[in-house]
């Protein structure tokens, strides 16, 4: 065997490429960038779930969430707006996914409890705590990412898929 | 807030909100299988997408910061976002990294995932509500059962 060059190894771990995620990327961080330099507000994706259950709940804590409740669910829309251009443009369709029912499921109400536990998700730890040199952020997200690289490979290795 | 606030708040949140989402599209994030692929060690382009966007917000908040006066359309100041550390920051991330393997969904990756036609995910994202309430009602009963402030956020 011949060691593999760089180039194989690039494509080894890149295998569809880097522009569409480095692209993608830099948008993600463009809209928060647009919300914070506008408004000074740092969105976050998850805290919809909690001010948007203060319709329905009078509990506290998602009270608390009331004088946001409006704005964030505007941000949703538009993120669900903005992928939405987005498959009308590039993808020719809508898309949908072979993960089934109940993994969604199961790990949404996972997700669900985490994110709301561990004070944010992947844009408001990942994207904003990481980019605010957060250390509480750097921990919530390296916890993260190694548990979740752990359960994807056991779920694949228990042979689920998709 | 909503006293202070400017006729484009609402508006530049849905721009906002739009670009936000359009990345995610972009960027296969909306597409679970696409996340899977990198928790299984397949395709490590989702760190092109954190990065990506953590410098962007990197560079916009450091700049802000240091020579912003204060937001135009509410006239707050400019902050970073620092929460503070305890426990649960851990044992919530552990939480939500079981869920993130499991599905390969995270909450605005879900909401874009709608947008790109995706209906199953609407199963991800009544999960999301399920454990976001069920926290919540928990959350606020210790709460009220404690005499002393329970640790907030």
């Amino acid at each position: 065997m011949v060691p593999p060059v760089p180039l194989d190894l690039a494509a080894e771990l890149f295998p569809n490429g880097i522009a569409r995620y480095a692209i993608g990327g830099l948008l993600v961080g463009l809209g928060a960038a647009v919300i914070y330099l506008g408004t000074g507000i740092i969105a976050g994706a998850s805290t919809f779930l909690e001010s948007t259950l203060s319709y329905v709940s009078d509990a506290d804590r998602f009270q608390q969430y009331r004088p946001s409740r409006d704005w964030r669910i505007v941000f949703t829309l538009g993120i669900v707006g903005g992928a939405a251009v987005y498959a009308l443009l590039f993808q020719g369709g809508a898309w949908t996914t072979e993960v089934q029912w109940w993994r969604l499921l199961g790990g949404g109400v996972l997700v669900g409890v985490g994110t709301r536990v561990g004070k944010g998700c992947t844009s408001g730890h990942g994207v904003c705590g990481v980019g605010s040199v957060s250390q509480t952020s750097i921990v919530n997200v390296a916890t993260f990412l190694l548990v979740a690289i752990g359960t994807a490979l056991a779920v694949q290795a228990a042979g689920v898929t998709p | 807030m909503s006293e202070g606030r400017s006729p484009l708040f609402l508006p530049l949140i849905l721009v906002g909100g739009l670009i936000f989402g359009f990345g995610l599209g972009y960027s296969h994030m909306a597409r679970p299988e696409v996340v899977l692929n990198f928790l299984q060690l397949t395709d490590f382009g989702l760190l092109f997408v954190m990065g990506g966007a953590a410098v962007t917000t990197g560079i916009v908040f450091q700049l802000a910061t240091r020579f912003g006066d204060g937001a135009p359309l509410t006239g707050t100041a400019y902050t970073r976002r620092l929460k503070s550390f305890d426990r649960n920051v851990v044992v919530g991330g552990a939480i939500f990294g079981v869920g993130w393997g499991l599905t390969g969904i995270c909450p605005g990756a879900a909401y874009a995932s709608l947008g790109v036609g995706n209906v199953p995910i609407l199963w991800g994202i009544a999960g999301m509500f399920l454990g976001a309430y069920a926290q919540g009602v928990w959350r606020s009963r210790r709460t009220a059962d404690e005499a002393t402030p329970a640790t907030a956020d």
